[in-house]
């Protein structure tokens, strides 16, 4: 293979992808594949039955409106996820400075590499996809027929198409705003595009119908009444996953050529915008107004460093909030439900629950694991209790600031609910606090996205937990006899979870 | 900066120290920093430098020994020996989205400090290293140098005492670190005590009162810089009185591998 060639150059990002996805897979310990492997094919054999249970009765669907309907949406919305990621991936292609010194200073072509890399993208997208729509392809193929694996091939357009957005989409803002706002701009985007679908749907759905079902207004008279015909080309995509060969070569081609297209037009400068990316954090900020130093306690002091440091991190608030653009449509239901009884309090209930856990998780990470001072902290003159505890006080202060408000009007409406509300969040945000402190590890606030890598027990301890102090409080809200059992599940998952910490193995 | 400081006998007692990873990385190592001295610790990669200073600055437990800063058990009541105690480290840990008063305020709450002597002590450093103009600015854009200096003035600003150093000149231009030196030798000249570990001889032949060499964990030669030339010479026979610090140094690392 000649060196410098198009060939050679796939083959080496080929290798770094490879060894990149192994180590995410095995956090960075290669003896432990085997058992991924094990867990990965446990999972999939499990998924394979979760969507026999989802889209089983699908599988001899035929073309009708209501069906494109449906198959159109969740296309548009994996298609809105791939693009996310599309978007993350090109971000951190184009500010990711660990080897462009080398390629811009070699003398090969460094555009051969760029496309390689924008390509790679387009593939990494799908092959990230792939897995999670394989089982409910393999049910569809599997009691209707060769014609789904036309999905499959739906895919890779996807990702295609993906990609060729989100580079055009990312070149456009470095034009518009410079590098420097659009590593933060495309980021937060790319953290909410897929969420603000969903949402979208569902606010839609509470206000026209009052439920939170975001495929009801999808599947309503009134716009299936005015849904394009079904031949037309916007359900070529569903079609397409249908097994319409005609609509398939059609989307793939077309997903190709723009591919190609930004490809072309992006990979010649792609250096050019990495180096003024790479630019980019040199620039400094100005603060304005210089204030006195005010009188404070060393755990006010560092209560306040957190909540100053999550302020002023916008892609930071993006990530950690993500949970909280899903309170939007409880809160319009809540909004639009006050006075029609307890039905939708209690929908309300968990998803209080739920979202506050996540957050508390997310912050608890930045606040105890994400120091990015340790040593500083550490040689304070304060015990390492008294440390954790402030940092504790400064996640519980933004769960409240958050929480308070929501609870207070469920608290007018109904404030059995709110009372039974508070106490699940105070124990879910108690229980993913704890979980993150049982396994804390020293790392930077900007692997925050990276955090569910370095422990998985403690991630699924975590979401675990969440989920099920979130059933134990709805079914709380209705009875609190029946609520002794999933409340006892959630904390055999917390012993659990302290059980397998790593302080708890090494004692 | 002429805060001058009561006088203490000995700054820093380290007595015996031991610590194992997988292998013994500070073994028995017994050292004494005087107050108003600069000591500088010097060794080869993997000697034990860095480890013998976190233990020091109570980042690490020892499995064997005694560490007492001015006095203070800093084992047994290592909340009271860090109140007089500064660490900073080759890799400046300061926040991004901090500036660097908001930075100095946020340490003195931490040690604290009074915010009328802290503001005043900070305005202060922030001056004598030259970050007044960028004082209202985030760290986020930074360069290595300036981080440092931040960091530097960070660990300045509740007065400490003991201020430990590993490698506190890595990646200083020339200026800056010729700002951190004289920072650094006024500290010293207050009373102040500083142990540092270095690569660059130059710097600990210029600046140190005393210096140990150090390898596999055990110190192997102390003193002034003439004194350990005469140590070197008297067993190896390599240095002459004009030596320098990088011929001694060298001479003296050669002869403990023969040995070992």
């Amino acid at each position: 293979m000649m060196p410098g060639s198009v060939l050679w150059f796939a083959r080496h990002e080929a290798r770094l992808a490879w060894r990149d996805w192994l180590s995410m897979i095995t956090g960075g310990r290669r003896e432990r594949l085997r058992r991924v492997v094990v867990a990965i094919v446990i999972f999939a054999i499990f998924m394979h039955f979760v969507a026999y249970w989802m889209v089983g009765r699908y599988a001899d669907a035929t073309l009708d409106a209501s069906m494109l309907m449906t198959l159109s949406t969740s296309i548009l919305l994996s298609w809105l996820l791939m693009v996310s990621q599309a978007m993350e991936s090109m971000t951190r292609a184009f500010y990711s400075r660990s080897d462009l010194d080398l390629i811009l200073a070699s003398p090969v072509k460094a555009n051969r590499l760029f496309a390689i890399r924008i390509a790679t993208v387009a593939l990494a997208v799908a092959a990230m996809a792939i897995p999670l729509a394989a089982p409910f392809i393999d049910i569809l193929v599997a009691f209707g027929g060769t014609r789904w694996l036309g999905a499959y091939g739906l895919i890779v357009a996807m990702g295609a198409a993906a990609a060729a957005l989100a580079v055009g989409f990312t070149v456009a803002l470095f034009r518009l705003i410079g590098p420097k706002r659009t590593r933060l701009v495309a980021q937060v985007i790319a953290a909410v595009i897929g969420a603000a679908f969903v949402i979208g749907l569902q606010v839609a759905a509470i206000l026209s119908y009052g439920t939170i079902s975001r495929t009801t207004i999808m599947q309503s008279r009134a716009v299936l009444a005015n849904v394009p015909d079904i031949d037309s080309i916007v359900w070529w995509p569903a079609r397409a996953a249908m097994g319409d060969w005609t609509a398939l070569a059609g989307v793939l081609a077309a997903s190709l050529a723009l591919l190609f297209a930004a490809i072309a037009l992006v990979a010649p400068r792609f250096g050019e915008y990495a180096v003024a990316a790479a630019g980019a954090g040199a620039a400094t900020v100005s603060q304005g107004r210089q204030s006195s130093f005010k009188q404070t306690s060393p755990r006010s002091a560092l209560r306040h460093k957190e909540w100053m440091l999550l302020r002023r991190d916008p892609w930071l608030v993006s990530q950690t909030f993500m949970q909280m653009l899903y309170l939007i449509p409880p809160a319009m239901l809540l909004w639009r439900s006050f006075d029609d009884g307890n039905g939708a309090y209690n929908l309300l209930v968990p998803v209080l629950v739920m979202a506050a856990g996540q957050l508390a998780g997310g912050l608890a990470w930045l606040a105890i694991s994400g120091e990015d001072a340790p040593d500083l902290v550490a040689t304070a003159p304060v015990p390492a209790s008294f440390v954790l505890r402030a940092k504790v006080e400064a996640v519980l202060g933004v769960i409240v600031v958050v929480f308070a408000p929501l609870l207070l009007v469920l608290a007018l409406a109904s404030p059995w609910h709110a009372l039974v509300s508070a106490a699940g969040i105070l124990i879910a945000t108690t229980a993913a606090t704890a979980i993150q402190l049982w396994f804390r590890s020293q790392a930077k606030r900007s692997q925050f996205r990276r955090r569910q890598v370095s422990s998985r027990i403690a991630t699924f301890s975590e979401a675990f937990s969440s989920i099920g102090w979130a059933a134990a409080s709805a079914v709380a809200a209705v009875s609190l006899v029946l609520a002794v059992a999933p409340a006892l599940i959630a904390a055999v998952v917390v012993a659990g979870a302290w059980a397998m910490s790593p302080r708890t193995a090494a004692a | 900066m002429k805060h001058v400081m009561s006088p203490i006998p000995s700054a820093l007692e380290i007595s015996g120290l031991v610590k194992r990873f997988d292998r013994t990385a500070v073994d028995g190592l017994d050292l004494n920093v005087r107050s108003g001295e600069f000591y500088a610790l010097l060794g080869p990669n993997g000697a034990g430098k860095t480890t013998t200073l976190r233990m020091i600055a109570g980042l690490l437990r020892p499995d064997a020994g005694s560490i007492r800063v001015a006095g203070i058990d800093a084992l047994a009541d290592p909340v009271a020996a860090k109140q007089i105690v500064a660490w900073i480290s080759d890799e400046p840990m300061i926040y991004d989205k901090l500036t660097p008063r908001e930075y100095l305020e946020f340490v003195a709450g931490l040690w604290g400090i009074g915010p009328a002597v802290a503001q005043a002590r900070a305005e202060e450093l922030l001056s004598w290293l030259d970050l007044a103009p960028h004082a209202q600015e985030r760290c986020e854009g930074f360069s290595k140098g300036m981080r440092q200096k931040v960091a530097l003035a960070g660990a300045l600003v509740h007065d400490p005492r003991v201020i430990i150093l590993d490698e506190p000149l890595t990646g200083l231009d020339a200026g800056s670190a010729r700002q951190v030196k004289s920072v650094l030798r006024e500290r010293v000249n207050a009373g102040g005590a500083i142990i540092m570990t270095t690569h660059i001889l130059e710097v600990a032949e210029r600046m140190a009162d005393r210096i140990g060499v150090i390898a596999h964990g055990k110190l192997i030669a102390e003193g002034t810089l003439e004194e350990l030339r005469r140590q070197a010479g008297r067993t190896n026979g390599a240095t002459s009185d004009g030596a320098t610090l990088e011929d001694t140094f060298l001479a003296l690392v050669a002869e403990q591998a023969q040995a070992a």
